[in-house]
């Protein structure tokens, strides 16, 4: 610590004068899995942003003659050199099936290369650049390196994968903002202004807790109109995962106010004459917002799995656009599986992404609990 | 405890009429009534129809009315115990509907049961050894069955039955007892088939409640009261099982008011993927196939399960934990 150097302070001291933040800062860097699971959603987010830079090849880009080739493991080490390489594949159809067959030879090495120029695309949507994070080292089309097979339409599933990860990322984190903003707002009425106001939103919550969520959920994704953009269809599909979604959130906003508005601080501030949303703002709702984020975060795997499943069952994201639902949907047959199972992989990313949530959801709940230990 | 249950029970009517309308709205809301889409799938087909049979089936379902005589049409074939008829199987949805329904609610109450039968005990003994390798084992499977999806379970099952032992572990029955009439084979038969698909739904709620019973298994072995037992010398295990485990358990009991309809809603993806003759699939294919009277028939039924479902754990509730019953009656 910076400042510990500087004034000899006693370990006692710093925590009696630490900001609330940093308390809770302390307390989760002590759950190591949960700084560990950071790390990885960090990781994940910086792919949110920069897919096309991660991507080896164009995630659209279909080739019926390279369909179904397996998984290309990535090597690092070459002996004990640190230069990456895939083991090369060679493919021969099978005179009696038609199937093209094809077979790893771990004997022929393709050499990668870090930043190397691929197909061009837009950083951010904006800068033109064809620079990727990994390929073949030497440029040309007959090495093609498929890190994670491909599907059956030939299309190289690690950068499929990639911008499947942006979208069903980015989904959970927007569905959970809607959910937020809207479980704050009328959970916060309903606990402040209360009498008709209460009655009605708790009603409201009631009626659509009671709701099937997954049938409705199709169904409303099956009402959305056939001609809307994909991005149309993200958005719409944000709002009908939210619309249960903030239900949660929204009683334990309303009850957090209903026990505050009690206390004797909020009753200090009205007296010394500070306004209702000074009070609000600046009074309550710093008590519970860290527990806003860590049951926020803990939202964020729900919304994934229920997307994941939505577009797996074909009524959620709709190819063209990728999600890790719709990479799923190439796995639906079992007999494809049994011929392709790298076409399994979204799923375990999925699982890993959900996984890294809960953790880091379960880290911050406990740090953010002021009577834990 | 009469009147509680009482008002509950009055209450559903209510609610089922709110859903009504709500899911009425929803199947609606797709551009073009449902007979537009009916006739264009006939024409692709091949066949056709006469404008005369357009025109009865406009009169049937009063779609050249306005959209509440729509409604209450549907309402009065429903209560009538009409589900209409569907338009892609032309047959009477309540025959489609019928079986399927009994196995929905078999599929997950037998999800139910084993997730209880196995949550229960791993919690207990979980919570009574913290911190040993069972212990530790059961976190990180919890943990991981919490984040599968359970379609991504269903196929990987499915897949390695079908890879390494070549068997195909879809559907609720042999090939023989597909279309067979109710037998007691037929019924030795589904309870063959029906465990792996309730395994499959009940994985995440098994998880969950696990960790629920263990905690709070474990705030309760803290209180005094279980100090004193021990220092009157009660055999460990008999005294967990006799006062603190019957006190952990009370929490998890209004858990079953979501976790049972979770289970219904849930049933429809596993149902999907491992091709299950539940109304999961019959929903799926009616809501693509714009089938709307009978998706939204569906659709209310989900509704009604999920209601009975709260409406049981209610009542559950107030049956184990008097405080809630004096609340609701004061």
């Amino acid at each position: 610590m910076v400042e510990s150097a500087a004034i000899a302070v006693t370990p006692e001291e710093r925590i009696s004068v630490a900001s609330n933040w940093r308390l809770v800062w302390w307390r989760f860097r002590r759950h190591r899995l949960a700084v560990v699971s950071a790390l990885i959603l960090l990781v994940l987010y910086a792919i949110v942003l920069f897919p096309d830079f991660v991507s080896t090849q164009d995630p659209e880009a279909t080739d019926a003659r390279l369909a179904f080739i397996p998984v290309q493991r990535l090597h690092l080490l070459d002996g004990w050199r640190l230069s990456p390489w895939v083991p090369s594949v060679t493919g021969k159809r099978n005179p009696t099936t038609l199937r093209m067959e094809w077979r790893i030879d771990e004997s022929r090495k393709i050499p990668l290369g870090i930043f190397v120029a691929g197909h061009p695309y837009r950083l951010l949507g904006i800068v033109p650049a064809r620079v990727h994070l990994l390929g073949a080292a030497a440029a040309g089309d007959r090495e093609r390196v498929h890190v994670l097979g491909t599907d059956r339409l030939g299309r190289d599933q690690w950068s499929r994968l990639v911008y499947g990860t942006r979208t069903s990322m980015t989904i959970g984190l927007t569905a959970v903002t809607f959910s937020v903003i809207l479980g704050v707002v009328l959970g916060g009425i309903s606990g402040y202004v209360g009498g008709l106001a209460d009655v009605v939103i708790q009603r409201l919550i009631e009626l659509l807790q009671s709701l099937p969520t997954i049938p409705v959920w199709l169904a409303l994704t099956a009402a959305l109109p056939r001609d809307w953009s994909p991005q149309q269809v993200f958005l719409a599909i944000t709002v009908i995962l939210s619309l249960v979604g903030w239900t949660t959130l929204g009683r334990e906003v309303r009850g957090r106010f209903l026990a505050l508005r009690e206390e004797d601080f909020v009753l200090a501030a009205e007296l010394a004459g500070a306004s209702r949303r000074r009070i609000i703002v600046r009074h309550m709702v710093p008590t519970f917002l860290s527990h806003i984020i860590a049951t926020s975060t803990l939202a964020i795997p729900a919304m994934i799995i229920s997307e994941t499943s939505l577009s797996f069952l074909g009524l959620g994201i709709r190819p063209p656009a990728i999600s890790w639902g719709v990479l799923l949907q190439e796995a639906q047959n079992i007999q494809t599986v049994a011929l392709a199972p790298w076409l399994l992989i979204p799923g375990l990313v999925v699982i890993l992404s959900v996984l890294a949530f809960n953790l880091v959801g379960d880290g911050l709940r406990d740090a953010a609990d002021p009577y834990s230990q | 405890m009469t009147r509680f249950v009482l008002k509950r029970l009055l209450l559903l009517p209510v609610l089922l009429f709110l859903f009504s309308v709500a899911v009425f709205a929803i199947v609606q809301a797709p551009p073009g009534d449902f007979l537009t889409t009916y006739v264009a799938t006939l024409a692709s087909s091949g066949s056709s129809i006469s404008a005369e049979q357009i025109q009865a089936l406009r009169q049937e379902y009063g779609l050249d009315r306005p959209v509440w005589v729509q409604y209450l049409k549907w309402m009065q074939n429903l209560l009538s115990g009409n589900l209409g008829l569907s338009l892609e199987y032309q047959r009477p949805n309540a025959e489609l509907i019928g079986e399927r329904l009994v196995l929905t609610v078999v599929l997950a109450l037998f999800a139910f049961v084993i997730t209880w039968i196995v949550a229960i005990p791993a919690g207990i003994y979980s919570a009574m050894h913290p911190r040993s390798v069972f212990d530790y084992v059961l976190t990180v499977l919890n943990y991981v069955g919490v984040a599968t999806p359970n379609f991504m379970l269903a196929l990987v099952l499915m897949w390695v039955a079908f890879a390494h032992f070549g068997l195909s572990v879809t559907g609720l029955f042999s090939p023989d007892f597909v279309g067979a009439p109710w037998s007691t084979a037929r019924v030795v038969d589904l309870l063959k088939h029906v465990w792996l698909p309730a395994v499959v739904l009940g994985v995440a709620g098994t998880a969950r409640l696990t960790r629920v019973m263990r905690a709070n298994l474990l705030d309760e072995l803290n209180k005094p009261y279980v100090t004193t037992a021990r220092a009157k010398g009660l055999a460990e295990w008999r005294l967990v099982l006799r006062y603190p485990a019957r006190l952990a358990l009370n929490p998890l009991v209004s858990t079953v008011g979501w976790y049972l309809p979770l289970l219904f809603s849930g049933s429809l993806i596993v149902a999907t993927v491992m091709n299950l003759p539940n109304i999961g699939p019959l929903l799926l294919r009616a809501l693509i196939n714009q089938d709307m009277y009978l998706a939204g028939s569906i659709l209310l039924i989900y509704c009604f399960l999920t209601i009975v479902g709260t409406l049981i754990s209610d009542i559950l509730l107030a049956w184990l934990d008097p405080r809630i019953r004096i609340e609701e009656e004061g």
